[in-house]
């Protein structure tokens, strides 16, 4: 039985149970690349997508879940004109990774952090960003992109 | 994706990000050279480094592999400059033991200075090959010509590109090193403002990582793994598993048990039937984390003095003596290994994230028993490794999977609870320091004995290295660890003291015996011994009341050592310091390999006696990387590894019982979070005449010294086995009799 599913502004049909777990949808039948596998356990961030806004861990909700929710990976993040988001190009003038497997969970839980609060102290901005782990260490880095993506979004 | 970076993800210049580096690794910049650099000599033909299209648009290959630390972009901007051709036309073809030139590993900081210089040498050369080409066309000598984002251009202004001049045979030559690179001066890129090529994609969700690559027909395979090491599988009833929707196969050598399924899930849940099916059987030595010093004390090691000074200085008339200890620690890469293998028309081609593509083929090749030849590995990007983590060894499983398919590609994928329990781990140390101190308390005796595993098990060409070959039917045995000889060193790498003690012996005891896998973690012994020691000298400062700068500066002569420890210490306000309750500041110091970077960490951190947590409030990294032509890599690189390190020191044990390891999850292997990341200052220390120096793992031992320091000057007591956890601090800290010193 085809399931229905809101991706990316798009209503798709995927071959799928209503048990599998939307993070492996995502990767291998709808082939987005943004989200990414890193625990399957909702303990590290990889996976991040935002469901109806809200920042969640693909790895563990399984489509029964996700019915009449509009799902955003990274893969169809854009700027509201539809060019590069400013948090991508907040994330390229930072230099904010080094091996970038982080990214894509971090972006989309800036995403919905800079929607519900579009000038996050510091502070604010590690809080939000506390559930995805980053091994490089370009954790400092990250948190400047997100601030510098407020900015630009409020045109400061 | 493929491992070629398309041209349009290649952006230029401009955002106030510098990338750059220095070319000087052993050749003098800007001259020629009779003898090839290394990978050049090795590499001789031209083309098998640069190709330029009838486009005018070129290829650079590289054996070098990307692990996140910028090394395609900084090949990229040496090729750019010395062909005068602008960075977006470069495409990069990376780690293809097929068509890459072979650049050994991509480890060891090693990548600015030998490959840089490699690519730099031939660049150069396949310019002056197009210009003589187009002096011939043009009938003019090649010194009136002039070259320019890929177009010549004659005096006269008549104009030929690069795609005209490329055409047929013309680079198919071997290099001779007789063209002069660039100077310093004429660079346009290295130097200069250039952002990472590989980023954009990773941002945007692009396909960016091996784990993005579908190729038609993949299948997913999933291994299952002992549940302790030495564990033999014994039997398995695989009729649940073989009959599950989607499976395609199970394979079993031996122990080494997988199965094979249409989708991942499939394959997942597949490889969990199988799990419960299987009976394993055997015994592991008895030791866990909490008896491990002990049990490497007990063990057979092969003792070396690598290290002994006899200077005359007066007797010492006090000796102190101190016990420094690391537990194991994990790479922890955030995306698990994977590899995708096909076997093809007799050929096996495996897509893998592995740092040593060069020498795992042939490791790969053994366990499969078919010729080196019939085996090709292509790199393409996964998460970072920090060292040698499962990208080999799941590239071997891909393998083994792929031959029970023939034609059909396989992608294995570690599970979390895989990489954590199964990647080589960074090996647990004891280090035992002994200083005898002359009557002004300054050292004149230096001792050091250090206990630990071996730090390198890589593939290096041997089947026995493989994790799946140790486990097959017909099993590989692993081979003795190769020893990592002067002047880098593995378990003592960094034991030497950058200090001018007049008497020193340096012994290490290698233990070969491990109760769970080891290999090369960032930095390998150094963390730990640059923790020991300017722990040491921590505590030494303490019983001469000296300050911990001003000791350190008595005893070093090295003036590029002495000026970063002063600009750093300058730079955090060390002098100014002022002490609030709870609060502490330390120093750390060392220069990686004794040969590298220079770098000095001073962090101030705060003790709560409530909860026994550590707060890192700040900290300042001064790094001396030679010819700074790469500030924010550099900055990059120096201040992630900080930050790994004060993750690994205050937070980080692998816990493991019995062969089998407990560590198995995030949640039972916590690592730094985005709150827990004090604000970090870097200070780059230039001196751009001086010769390039490795730094990708140079602040690891300084930060651990400098938070043990931190955290032993806010308790008033010294800890000295970590990591620093709040119940180890909170128990020294109610311990604490001994008065706090004056510093
Ligand atoms: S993969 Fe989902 S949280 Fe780690
Ligand atoms: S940049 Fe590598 S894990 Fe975050």
């Amino acid at each position: 039985m085809p399931v229905s599913l809101d991706i990316d502004g798009e209503v798709v049909d995927v071959e799928a149970s209503q048990d599998d777990l939307l993070l492996w949808v995502l990767r291998n039948a709808l082939r987005k690349n943004g989200p990414k596998y890193g625990c399957g356990a909702a303990q590290c961030g990889a996976c991040t997508v935002l469901a109806n806004g809200i920042p969640i861990r693909s790895c563990v909700f399984p489509l029964s879940a996700l019915a009449d929710k509009k799902i955003e990976t990274l893969d169809g993040l854009r700027a509201p004109d539809g060019g590069v988001h400013a948090l991508q190009a907040a994330f390229i003038l930072e230099q904010a990774a080094q091996c970038g497997y982080c990214s894509a969970g971090v972006i989309m839980t800036a995403a919905a952090l800079l929607r519900a609060n579009p000038a996050p102290s510091d502070q604010r901005v590690r809080q939000a960003l506390d559930g995805n782990l980053c091994r490089c260490g370009s954790h400092n880095r990250v948190v400047r992109a997100v601030l510098r993506a407020a900015d630009m979004m409020a045109g400061r | 994706m493929s491992p070629m970076l398309s041209r349009r993800n290649l952006l230029q210049a401009g955002s106030g990000i510098v990338v750059g580096l220095s070319l000087s690794g052993g050749q003098v910049v800007g001259q020629t050279t009779d003898r090839l650099p290394a990978y050049l000599a090795n590499n001789p033909r031209l083309d098998a480094w640069l190709r330029i299209d009838a486009n005018g648009d070129a290829t650079l290959f590289t054996g070098k592999v990307e692990l996140g630390q910028g090394v395609l972009t900084a090949l990229v901007q040496i090729a750019a400059d010395e062909l005068d051709l602008p960075i977006e036309r470069f495409g990069v073809v990376s780690g293809d033991t097929r068509i890459s030139p072979d650049e050994g590993p991509t480890a060891g900081s090693l990548s600015m200075p030998e490959s840089g210089t490699a690519i730099q040498f031939a660049a150069a050369e396949v310019r002056h090959i197009l210009l003589d080409a187009a002096a011939r066309r043009l009938n003019v000598p090649m010194s009136v010509l002039r070259t320019t984002d890929g177009v010549v251009t004659s005096p006269d202004g008549r104009k030929i590109t690069y795609g005209d001049l490329a055409g047929g045979e013309v680079l198919r030559r071997e290099a001779t090193g007789r063209r002069a690179p660039k100077p310093a001066a004429s660079r346009r890129h290295v130097g200069h403002s250039v952002q990472r090529i590989d980023l954009p994609a990773k941002f945007q969700g692009e396909p960016a990582f091996l784990q993005d690559e579908r190729p038609e027909g993949l299948l997913h395979g999933r291994v299952v793994r002992p549940p302790f090491a030495g564990a033999r599988l014994v039997g398995v009833s695989d009729s649940q598993a073989a009959g599950m929707p989607g499976v395609v196969k199970v394979v079993r050598d031996g122990s080494f048990l997988a199965v094979i399924a249409s989708d991942e899930r499939q394959a997942m849940l597949a490889r969990d039937a199988l799990e419960r099916a299987a009976r394993w059987e055997g015994e592991a030595p008895e030791v866990s984390h909490e008896t491990i010093h002990e049990w490497l004390k007990s063990r057979p090691s092969d003792d070396s003095r690598i290290f002994s000074k006899t200077d005359p200085a007066p007797a010492a008339e006090r000796v102190h003596e101190a016990t420094y200890r690391r537990p194991f620690l994990m790479h922890g890469s955030i995306g698990p290994s994977a590899a995708i293998a096909l076997l093809d028309a007799g050929e096996y081609v495996i897509t893998t994230h592995s740092q040593t593509v060069f020498s795992t083929a042939p490791a790969i090749a053994q366990m499969l028993g078919v010729p080196v030849a019939s085996v090709r590995l292509r790199h393409a990007p996964g998460s970072g490794c920090y060292g040698h983590n499962g990208a080999d060894d799941v590239a071997a499983d891909a393998a083994l999977l792929a031959r029970s398919v023939p034609g059909r590609p396989v992608r294995v994928q570690w599970e979390r609870r895989d990489e954590h329990a199964w990647e080589p781990l960074g090996s647990a140390m004891q280090i035992e320091l002994r200083a005898g101190v002359d009557r002004n308390g300054d050292i004149v005796d230096w001792r050091c004995d250090l206990w630990s595993m071996p730090h390198s098990t890589r593939p290096g060409g041997e089947a026995g290295n493989l994790f799946a070959a140790q486990t097959l039917a017909q099993p590989f045995a692993a081979p003795p660890a190769r020893a990592i000889p002067a002047p880098s060193y593995g378990p003592d790498r960094n034991a030497i003291p950058a200090y001018d003690f007049s008497r020193q012996e340096i012994t290490t005891h290698l233990v070969r015996d491990t109760p769970v896998r080891v290999s090369a973690l960032r930095s390998l012994g150094a963390h730990a011994n640059v923790f020991a020691i300017e722990s040491f000298i921590d505590e030494l400062a303490l019983a001469a009341a000296a300050d911990p700068v001003a000791y350190r500066l008595r005893h070093l002569s090295d003036p590029r050592a002495i000026e970063t420890i002063r600009r750093t210490a300058q730079s955090f306000g060390w002098d100014g310091f002022v002490r609030a309750p709870g609060r502490g500041r330390g120093i750390g110091f060392a220069r990686y390999k004794n040969l590298a970077a220079y770098c000095a960490v001073c962090m101030e951190a705060e003790f709560s006696a409530d909860s026994g947590v550590v707060t890192i409030v700040r900290a300042t990294v001064g790094v001396d990387a030679g010819a700074v032509v790469n500030p924010d890599g550099l900055r990059n690189q120096i201040e992630g590894g900080l930050l790994q390190s004060i993750s690994w020191t205050l937070k980080e044990e692998v816990r493991f019982a019995s062969g089998r390891v407990l560590s198995d999850s995030w949640a039972a292997y916590p690592i730094l979070k985005f709150s827990e990341a004090p604000p970090v200052d870097v200070v780059v220390i230039d001196h751009p005449d001086a010769p390039f120096l490795g730094a990708g793992e140079a602040s690891q031992g300084p930060a651990a010294a400098a938070l043990g320091n931190a955290v032993s000057d806010a308790l008033g007591v010294r800890v000295r086995s970590l990591p620093l956890t709040p119940d180890r601090l909170r128990a020294a800290a109610s311990g604490a009799i001994a008065p706090r010193g004056k510093h």
